[in-house]
This record gives C-alpha cells, sequence and structure tokens, in this order.
C-alpha cells in the first residue's frame, strides 16, 4: 500500500515539477528579412539582366557590375 | 558567393566625400547621421592618406555580440544588419564598433539620442524588400535591385570599391600588380609597424579627421 501511495507520489512532483520548465525569453528579433534575391517590391524595377528570384543569376549580375563598374582594367590595358 | 564587402584604395581617395553625398542622398539620412565618412592620416602632412569609412560588415561584428536586446542580424550575403523595431538606441555598439559605424540621430527637443543607424550595404532591413516602411526606417535597398551600395558606385576615383569580396579583392590586386604598389599603403604594416630586427620598428601614423 505504501509502495503505491510512494508511486503515485513520485508520478504527481514529477508531473507538477514538469510544468516549472524553462521557458524560451528570447527578444524575438526579426530574422525574416527576404533575401535580396528576390527582388524588389512588385512594381519596382531590377536591374536588368536578371530575374527576381533567381538566386544564381543575381550573383552573376552582382560579379559582372562589380568588374565592369570598378574595375578599369578590364576595359583597357593601357594604363599605368 | 563570398560575403559583401568594402575596401578603400587610400592611393586613389582624394578626400572628396562623394561617398558621403551619396549615401546620405541615397538613403535621406537624417540631419547629423554620417552613415559614411572619409578619414584622413597624417592630415597636410604632404603624403596624407585618405580612407572612406562606414560599417565593416565584420565576420564577427562586436556590435552583434554586445547589443543587450540581439537587434543584430546577419544575411546570407555576409551583410551586418539590425531591427530598429527591436533597437532602444542604448548605444552600447556604438562603443564596442572600431570603425565608429554605429550613429545616433538627435531628433527631440532635448537632443535625445533615437535608434541607431548604420550603413546597410544598401540592403535595407527586416521589412519587404523596396517597401515604404524600410525606405523610412533603413533606406533604398539596393541590393534588391540588382545595384551595389551607392557610396561605391558613385566613387569618381573608383578609390572605394564595394560588392562580393572575391570580386573586391580581385580587382584590387589587380591595380596592385599593375602599378607595382599599394598594399603597403593600408595594410597592417601601417597599422602596427613594420618588424624591424625582430621588434615592431614602426608607430602608427597619427590619425586626424577632416
Amino acid at each position: 500500500m505504501s509502495g503505491r501511495f510512494n508511486a503515485a507520489l513520485l508520478l504527481a512532483v514529477a508531473a507538477l515539477l514538469g510544468a516549472c520548465s524553462e521557458k524560451p525569453q528570447g527578444a524575438g528579433t526579426a530574422r525574416h528579412d527576404t533575401p535580396p534575391w528576390q527582388g524588389p517590391a512588385a512594381g519596382q524595377a531590377a536591374d536588368a539582366g536578371w530575374r527576381a528570384g533567381d538566386q544564381a543569376a543575381w550573383q552573376e549580375a552582382l560579379r559582372t557590375r562589380a568588374q565592369r563598374g570598378q574595375n578599369e582594367y578590364t576595359r583597357s590595358t593601357s594604363q599605368p | 558567393m563570398a560575403r559583401m564587402k568594402f575596401i578603400c584604395d587610400s592611393e586613389r581617395c582624394i578626400e572628396c566625400n562623394g561617398c558621403v553625398t551619396a549615401c546620405k542622398a541615397e538613403h535621406d539620412v537624417p540631419w547629423g547621421v554620417n552613415r559614411r565618412r572619409v578619414v584622413t592620416l597624417n592630415d597636410g602632412v604632404p603624403g596624407e592618406k585618405s580612407i572612406s569609412v562606414a560599417c565593416m560588415h565584420c565576420s564577427d561584428a562586436p556590435c552583434m555580440a554586445v547589443c543587450p536586446v540581439d537587434c543584430f542580424y546577419r544575411t546570407d550575403e555576409g551583410v551586418v544588419l539590425h531591427d530598429k523595431d527591436v533597437c532602444i538606441g542604448c548605444g552600447y555598439c556604438s562603443y564596442a564598433c572600431p570603425f565608429g559605424a554605429p550613429q545616433f540621430p538627435s531628433n527631440g527637443t532635448f537632443g535625445l539620442r533615437g535608434k541607431m543607424d548604420k550603413c546597410t550595404f544598401c540592403a535595407g532591413g527586416p521589412e519587404d524588400n523596396g517597401s515604404a516602411a524600410e525606405f523610412e526606417k533603413y533606406g533604398r535597398n539596393r541590393l534588391a535591385e540588382g545595384k551595389l551600395p551607392a557610396c561605391a558606385e558613385m566613387c569618381s576615383t573608383k578609390a572605394l570599391i564595394g560588392g562580393d569580396g572575391d570580386v573586391v579583392a580581385d580587382i584590387f590586386r589587380t591595380r596592385v600588380i599593375n602599378r607595382g604598389k599599394g598594399s603597403e599603403v593600408w595594410g597592417w604594416g601601417t597599422a602596427y609597424g613594420k618588424p624591424v630586427g625582430g621588434t615592431n620598428g614602426g608607430a602608427a601614423p597619427k590619425a586626424g579627421k577632416s
């Protein structure tokens, strides 16, 4: 009888303490930023050369833009 | 794709502040806030060098580490951004940042310190790409339009290079090889001195803002 009572008591204590588990205390920081390769909002124009949603094309477009716009040596080899 | 990075070629920077102006105009940056600025080393001394400085989007960003409300996040492209809805404007990030990137607008009667503002690599914030809310808080999202940061694209001498880290490194390497110098102008040796006979023989140059 005493054994049964002890077992029931143990189960009750376990159930009670189970409710005391740690709750997540994050600040709820936004981590839902839309990737840039998804493109701008509807109605806004994206730079030519890639289609919104195409990650590989976006990356290639940016690489090409950087080389074309910032590297003169690809345009002329005679510069000092 | 590698991480997005900036580098400023001090051999080319002419301290025109075009990058500063481009940034302010592109994002409607409020009065008193400079997301980017030009710093001159050895100002007034022949051979002075200037570099354009903003958030460097650190791989292990100290601002991110010290923020008590964890408002920072890093995009897949390696851009360090923050959520102004979470920021409490405490200024810890400002103390932690070695580049002075975090800025705080004084927009109240008593100079109330507002939410932190910094360079976004023209990637906006957590709001929808290109939305009015995003523009109001963080400025224009040029990356989502397939464009590079306005400061780098507007740089007249192409001293400031921005974009995919691999491409940026490639462009800078090409310049250094072609002109036969450059890597020594701004780097480890400039900042900490070159070792002479096993000791640190050189002192860091004096820095002066202009």
